[in-house]
């Protein structure tokens, strides 16, 4: 027995079965901000996001993590709502809140109860243009961005080693700085420096707003043209074009060694396009080559490096498809006892020329696409993962329809364009390795 | 602004679950949802590492990574094969009190998802090389962890909060405890702790309950009605007012602190919710996170949180900061836990506590496998469904003075059991 307020909807199917698909709406402001809805009836929340298109690739020269930075810096109050009064209303409310900055993006979002979407709306629209910042306010965040990035890399050696990878697999983009910024940088990033990056990027015409939940697109029509619409346009959004990277042409190696270390580790990144550079249906190999070759204990190299050669005990790949420029494209493992690193790098090699020589089979390419579609499918349960998933797509220069095409344009690579993927793009000349390694011993 | 932290025309929640019981007596919560064509399914077993014999840690870690590695007719690469194949989630995993299982599946690979599902859980083959992979994985994600300030300080802690009882022991063990753990070890778990009596089931999902008792019990029908859980003896937080430093040279000072908490089942519990909430569970508004990141820039992250272990009711917290201002931070926190403690929090905060956990309380059904957890928690915790329907105006019931009395109760003079790892300076 279920009453037709349920939050979870009644023992019938529903009338409106998308076979699993969700009910999105698309359409731009007049002020140049797109609005996308993703309809979730499920429960009454909703999850309120806005996505500015920039991220640490565009912080200036000298100014790394400055995106970082302002991201910190949004939380700290404008004219109408002094420091402390948003945060304050989201909690009383009942909603929870967050931020992330990525290489590409920046984001804001809140999960709520869907009464609440409106004074979201108001409050986000508010800071994207009236965001007030002082000396008294910058400096202690500045310390708490500092105490940051000793948590997450100068305490963690792995972290220090990636640092050091991204830096020698982007000598000219800046992807190969980090996203929190370098600790010189930081301690030099000021108020001002701050406010020209925020004027420069935090514009309706250059922002996305996604709400996914109980709320219909009519009624986020209408809100966002209340709210968000209000906001005059600057000018057209600010054409990004980061330094790029010159063609790879050496093998490079990176190596780590620490005393904390006790766990040997190996990686390899290459340069690969991305969904948003690559000639058609090439992303969509690179994503299915990195599910065979290392998207999980079903893959290739973990059937071969781990079961079969025991040369590590985990094995994996993973391909960074979203970004607006040329992306990377990871193998990592971790050694067997008593293996090098360095003679993983070379199993790497030898596994990866095996691979190419047999050409991929029907099976595994078909378990590889039955996983992620079904992937794409089991999204639909959580209206989070398809805000975000839209919200990647939107600010690395993709459309709603390439994210709603992405199951079908997945079942139709051939098997013929893993095989040139792989030896166009994972050429070793393109990539970098990095062995994180214990102290040495003194002899 | 007025905001009121009760819904209008509430609606039920505990109405969309139904019980169901098969004929070989298990028994599964189950919300019937059709809007998207999949099946969650999450289950958990009393146990864990609190269960795991003495010299032998480890065992619950390495049992739960060996369930999906080989079941019935399929060794370990058939049956990853088959799981991606047909495309379902199966994992498994151990805390301290449990043993737990998740399943999901598309509706268009149901039968056969739940028959590798009951295969692992009913036929697992606990293979040598099987076996010697996954306990090379655990060793390894112990070695990797060992001079990590996070794992290091967890560890400090709890060996000086619970000396002597199980909680102080490593989770997936030791090197040389794992080395020692054999097929037989595994066998006998699963022997001991399989038991219907020991199992709670949640399913949310486009399935109907004639369907559900039919692959419940395929998958769960031949347990034994009686498992054979060993009972952890309950233990108090030990050592609070000490300090323990584990010198490390890295630029920052992780810090873990605690002291007793409040058990759920004791009439004070909700009040202890509300005034952790005030003291560091909510992110941007506790005062903890004002008092030591937002006005003095000493940590990135610093929290409190009400510990629910079955068999001890804890208060804990961490932070971290450069080593030059440790002493500084620590000192903050204490003042802070000292000051809630003898005065309990105002009347706005209270108020503003409560509209936060009310308010966000429905954040935590938001997809098909929160709500399953959520419902197998409550299992756990000996509740029914009208929990979910009751538990806000629990919330709404707290008082001024029934949070001050619980602050009292819960931080009492202040004193905490502190473990730090790094070179902090300025301590006293």
């Amino acid at each position: 027995m279920s009453h037709p307020e349920a939050y979870l909807t009644p023992a019938q199917p529903s009338p409106s079965d998308h076979g699993g698909k969700a009910k999105v709406d698309h359409f731009t402001l007049p002020n140049g901000m797109e609005v996308v809805t993703i309809e979730d009836r499920r429960t009454p929340v909703v999850t309120h996001m806005v996505w500015y298109k920039n991220g640490s690739a565009d912080d200036p020269v000298g100014k790394s993590g400055i995106a970082h930075f302002l991201e910190h810096l949004m939380f700290k109050g404008t004219k109408e709502h002094p420091q402390g009064e948003f945060s304050n209303l989201v909690s009383d409310l009942g909603g929870q809140e967050n931020a992330f900055t990525s290489y590409d993006y920046t984001a804001y979002f809140q999960r709520i109860g869907k009464e609440h979407l409106e004074t979201l709306m108001r409050f986000e629209s508010d800071r994207m243009t009236n965001l007030v910042l002082s000396d008294e306010v910058v400096d202690p965040e500045r310390e708490v961005v500092l105490e940051e990035r000793r948590m997450r890399v100068e305490n963690d050696p792995a972290a220090q080693l990636d640092e050091a990878l991204q830096a020698s697999l982007f000598a000219r983009h800046p992807y190969g700085a980090p996203i929190i910024g370098w600790t010189h940088e930081i301690e030099d990033l000021s108020r001002d420096d701050a406010l020209a990056y925020y004027r420069r990027f935090y514009t309706p015409e250059n922002a996305i707003l996604i709400v996914a939940g109980d709320v219909s697109a009519e009624e986020v029509r209408r809100l966002a043209g209340q709210t968000y619409g209000c906001i005059p346009t600057r000018a057209a959004p600010p054409r990004r074009s980061r330094p790029q990277e010159p063609p790879p042409r050496a093998e490079r190696l990176v190596t780590l060694s620490d005393e904390k270390v006790e766990q040997p580790a190996y990686e390899r990144i290459f340069v690969t396009p991305s969904y948003a550079t690559a000639a058609p249906g090439e992303a969509e190999a690179l994503d299915l080559l990195a599910h065979v070759l290392g998207g999980g204990p079903a893959s290739v190299l973990y059937e071969r490096l781990v079961e079969d050669e025991r040369l590590a005990v985990s094995v994996g790949a993973y391909y960074m498809g979203s970004a607006l420029d040329d992306t990377r494209f990871y193998l990592f493992a971790t050694p067997a006892e008593d293996v090098e690193p360095a003679a993983l790098d070379a199993a790497f090699d030898r596994e990866l020329a095996r691979f190419l020589e047999r050409g991929v089979d029907e099976d595994e390419l078909r378990r590889a696409k039955t996983r992620m579609i079904a992937d794409a499918v089991y999204a639909q349960d959580s209206q989070v993962s398809l805000a975000r998933w839209y919200g990647e797509a939107l600010a690395t220069g993709l459309s709603v329809a390439d994210v709603e095409s992405w199951a079908d344009r997945i079942d139709a690579v051939p098997v013929s364009a893993l095989c040139e993927a792989a030896v166009k793009w994972l050429d070793k000349r393109r990539s970098v390795s990095g062995y994180l390694l214990p102290k040495e011993v003194a002899a | 602004m007025t905001a009121h932290h009760s819904l209008p025309r509430q609606s039920s929640r505990a109405e969309t679950v139904q019980h169901v019981k098969t004929s070989c007596g298990v028994e599964a919560w189950l919300v019937e949802s059709y809007a998207v064509p999949l099946v969650a399914l999450e289950f958990a077993v009393g146990g864990g590492a609190s269960q795991d014999p003495q010299g032998r840690e480890g065992l619950s870690s390495l049992f739960a990574g060996l369930l999906d590695e080989g079941a019935g007719p399929y060794d370990s690469r058939a049956f990853h094969r088959k799981v991606e194949d047909l495309a379902i989630h199966l994992g498994f995993g151990a805390d301290r009190d449990h043993i737990s299982g998740h399943f999901q599946a598309l509706t268009r690979t149901l039968d056969e998802g739940f028959e590798l599902f009951r295969l692992a859980l009913g036929e697992p083959r606990f293979e040598v090389e099987a076996v010697a992979r996954v306990r090379g994985q655990l060793a390894a994600s112990i070695k990797r962890e060992a001079k990590d300030p996070d794992a290091m300080v967890a560890k400090a802690f709890r060996e000086a909060a619970f000396p002597g009882h199980a909680y102080g022991r490593p989770l997936r063990g030791e090197l040389d405890t794992l080395e020692r753990l054999e097929r037989s070890d595994l066998e006998a778990l699963r022997a001991k702790l399989f038991g219907r009596d020991n199992l709670k089931i949640a399913v949310v999902g486009a399935i109907n309950a004639a369907t559900l008792a039919q692959k419940l019990d395929s998958v769960f029908g031949a347990w034994p009605e009686a498992s054979q859980l060993e009972s952890t003896p309950e233990v108090a937080v030990a050592n609070v007012g000490e300090r323990r430093v584990i010198e490390l040279d890295v630029p920052q000072s992780t810090f873990r602190f605690g002291r007793g908490g409040i058990a759920k089942q004791d009439p004070d519990y909700f009040a202890a919710v509300v005034v952790n909430h005030v003291l560091g569970g909510g992110v941007f508004t506790s005062r903890l996170f004002n008092e030591v990141r937002e006005k003095r820039g000493l940590a990135y992250s610093v929290y409190s949180h009400l510990q629910d272990y079955r068999r001890s009711a804890a208060l804990f917290g961490g932070a971290a900061t450069k080593n030059e201002r440790a002493g500084e931070t620590l000192g903050v926190i204490e003042e802070e836990c000292r000051r809630l403690a003898a005065e309990g929090p105002s009347a706005e905060e209270l108020d503003k506590a409560k509209k936060f956990l009310v308010g966000s309380y429905a954040l935590r059904f938001d997809t098909s496998t929160k709500i399953a957890s959520q419902l197998v928690r409550l299992q756990l915790d000996g509740e029914d469904p009208s929990y979910l329907d009751t538990r806000n105006a629990k919330i709404e019931g707290v008082t001024l003075d029934g949070a001050r009395a619980a602050a009292k109760r819960l931080l009492g003079d202040g004193s905490l059991l502190v473990a730090i790892v790094g070179k902090p300076q300025g301590l006293g």
